[in-house]
């Protein structure tokens, strides 16, 4: 069976490019190099499919043509005063600069899946900057990593394994050898413990209390710290584990900048973690020669927001003065990054812009989606290749699927169980070729592997059929 | 009736990851993202076992969801639920602002339940039906 090597993974940020898919016919009969949520998207994306474009009639979404379903979708917009266009991290950024010129020409407001992710990083990096490089540079000298708020082994399973901890870089080695000595005395230590129970029959709590066994790091060897509110499996790898009470990240962070400046803290503990554990995690951060953070949603969705952010990034310029060290938000959808990074070029701003009076205005918290949702302002939206129904707080919710609603998604979502206009589209990366951009703003090329099913358009093609209807409509209205 | 006052942390898995790519209506993203993780000295004090439903509300509204134990929350008083349309219910859309909601670290309370937890298309039926005209 032929082997399709070099395809990137449309699932996450890390958007890992050494797939290689088994192809058997028109059909991806296996994925090689993915992770579980790799392997998972292309073995199964073309179960639970729908491959026709629905329309609510009577209440009820019903099978329609292309044509009517796309010349619906035109009315709607164009006939609407303040409609909403919401997604695109998940499709290419071909097709976001289609939506952003869809946008401009129905005079909405069109934000993408940063706004409820990484949203809260962006106005901290333009708040206080970003000292950044691409995750290769990272790979190859980082020998100090930080997960703060993060867990990649459920949401970005390869990155350890890619870019940080499990990996051998040029100048840096991975933690494998402390892992494997880590667990190889844990056995032998779980061993004892069975036979000193069996021998004295009694109690072997005395052996259990003496917790996981710590391997010394070798200079060339990485350090790896996880911090977040629960004990993840991201966690159980770590060399040290800190457990912050949750809401309380800011706290910690600017308790470690005082540290790190000779401040004395006059407290045992902050926010649940003893100030001896933070004064060991600023020495490991100090002495480090090249130190990364990591940071994920942990820090942009709980109490503080973007002054968690902010707090982060200050720490690390302040930790640039004694030695080299790096930051870098954990994006979660695989062309998040793109979508930013088009808005930015096409509009200026990189999320929630807003187009109704003419041109760009970006005011999160007044054109972000869930304020705009909140509020009760939009009378429409297109959401593209997302699933806000399923992400979005209650409120917001109801007002989005109270007014006409088009969806464009291969899946048939809860947001399409709940839309006026459902048209199904090629996957991107999958059937659909493009570009999408990784993390760490590398842009890489997204293949077509097999066929969409029959009258399956690309996201960009099907923005750019309503995009013409749509000026179709308003012409016809001029006239 | 028991009922545990909790902070409630949502947040990815890889079960939700990976079950959310078979589609939302399927079995598996049922299983994997109606549940409610919880530490055993909470569930103990409930008097429920694992797998058992409990109601979990907030001052935004409440939802049924199946109870699971775990030991990734080491301390009594947290619960953690998979982000999806389960969780979402019960958050608040207000965002200070910011343009985003607080989905980590919201107080809640857990009470045992015998009601059903509802699948996909009854839960946005229940919720969102009469917002659909």
């Amino acid at each position: 069976m032929p082997v399709v090597s070099k395809v990137v993974c449309p699932v996450c940020g890390c958007c890992c490019d050494d797939i290689e898919l088994i192809v058997e016919g028109n059909r991806i009969a296996g994925a090689r190099n993915a992770c579980a949520l790799g392997a998972a998207k292309f073995e199964n994306y073309n179960k639970h499919r729908n491959t026709s474009p629905l329309m609510r009639k009577n209440g009820k979404l019903e099978r329609t043509s292309l044509d009517e379903a796309i010349r619906r979708s035109a009315e709607i917009l164009a006939n609407s005063s303040y409609p909403i266009l919401y997604g695109w991290s998940s499709t290419s950024c071909e097709a976001v600069r289609v939506g952003l010129e869809l946008a401009e020409e129905v005079g909405g407001a069109i934000d993408n899946t940063s706004t409820i992710c990484h949203g809260p990083s962006i106005l901290a990096v333009q708040d206080v900057g970003l000292s950044g490089s691409t995750l290769g540079q990272i790979r190859h000298r980082a020998d100090l990593i930080i997960y703060w708020g993060s867990n990649p082994w459920s949401a970005h399973p390869r990155h350890m394994e890619r870019y940080t901890a499990l990996s051998e870089g040029r100048f840096r080695k991975s933690i494998w050898r402390r892992l494997l000595l880590g667990w190889q005395a844990e056995s032998i230590r779980k061993r004892i413990s069975r036979i000193a129970g069996l021998v004295f029959k009694r109690g072997t709590s005395g052996l259990k209390e003496s917790g996981k066994e710590r391997v010394t790091p070798s200079v060339e060897e990485r350090k790896v710290i996880v911090v977040d509110v629960r004990k993840t499996r991201s966690a159980d790898i770590a060399d040290y584990f800190v457990q912050v009470e949750p809401g309380k990240d800011y706290e910690v962070l600017q308790a470690l900048r005082a540290i790190i400046r000779d401040e004395e803290l006059d407290v045992e503990e902050v926010a649940g973690v003893p100030v001896q554990t933070l004064e060991e995690i600023a020495d490991a951060m100090i002495d480090c020669k090249f130190g990364v953070l990591f940071f994920g949603v942990g820090l942009t969705m709980s109490r503080g927001k973007l002054q968690n952010i902010d707090a982060a990034i200050r720490l690390v310029r302040d930790l640039n003065i004694r030695t080299k060290f790096l930051i870098m938000p954990m994006r979660g959808h695989f062309n998040v990054t793109g979508a930013d990074t088009v808005f930015t070029w096409q509009t200026g701003y990189p999320y929630a812009v807003d187009f109704s009076l003419g041109y760009p205005r970006y005011n999160p918290g007044e054109t972000s989606i869930v304020d705009i949702l909140t509020r009760g302002d939009s009378d429409a939206a297109l959401v593209v290749a997302s699933d806000p129904v399923s992400n979005f707080p209650r409120e917001a919710t109801r007002n989005l699927v109270k007014n006409p609603l088009i969806v464009i998604d291969p899946h048939l979502s809860a947001t399409a169980l709940m839309a006026d206009v459902v048209i199904p589209s090629a996957f991107a990366g999958i059937e659909a070729k493009g570009t999408t951009y990784r993390m760490d703003h590398v842009p890489l090329p997204l293949r077509k592997i097999v066929d969409p099913p029959e009258g399956c358009l690309s996201d960009e093609e099907i923005l750019q059929k309503i995009l013409g209807e749509v000026r179709n409509v308003k012409r016809s209205v001029a006239s | 009736m028991v009922e545990l006052k909790v902070l409630l942390i949502t947040g990815r898995t890889i079960d939700q990851g990976c079950s959310k790519e078979y589609g939302k209506l399927s079995e598996e993203y049922l299983d994997n993202v109606a549940i409610c993780e919880m530490n055993p000295e909470d569930m103990k004090n409930l008097m429920i076992s694992d797998g058992k439903r409990v109601r979990v509300s907030t001052k935004f509204g409440s939802v049924v969801v199946k109870a699971k134990k775990s030991r990734r929350i080491r301390s009594p008083g947290k619960i953690f639920i998979p982000y999806g349309p389960w969780a979402n219910l019960i958050l608040a859309s207000d965002t200070d602002a910011t343009g985003m909601p607080l989905l980590k670290g919201v107080q809640a309370e857990v009470e045992p339940t015998e009601e059903n937890v509802l699948g996909l298309a009854d839960l946005l039926n229940q919720s969102y039906g009469k917002a659909k005209k």
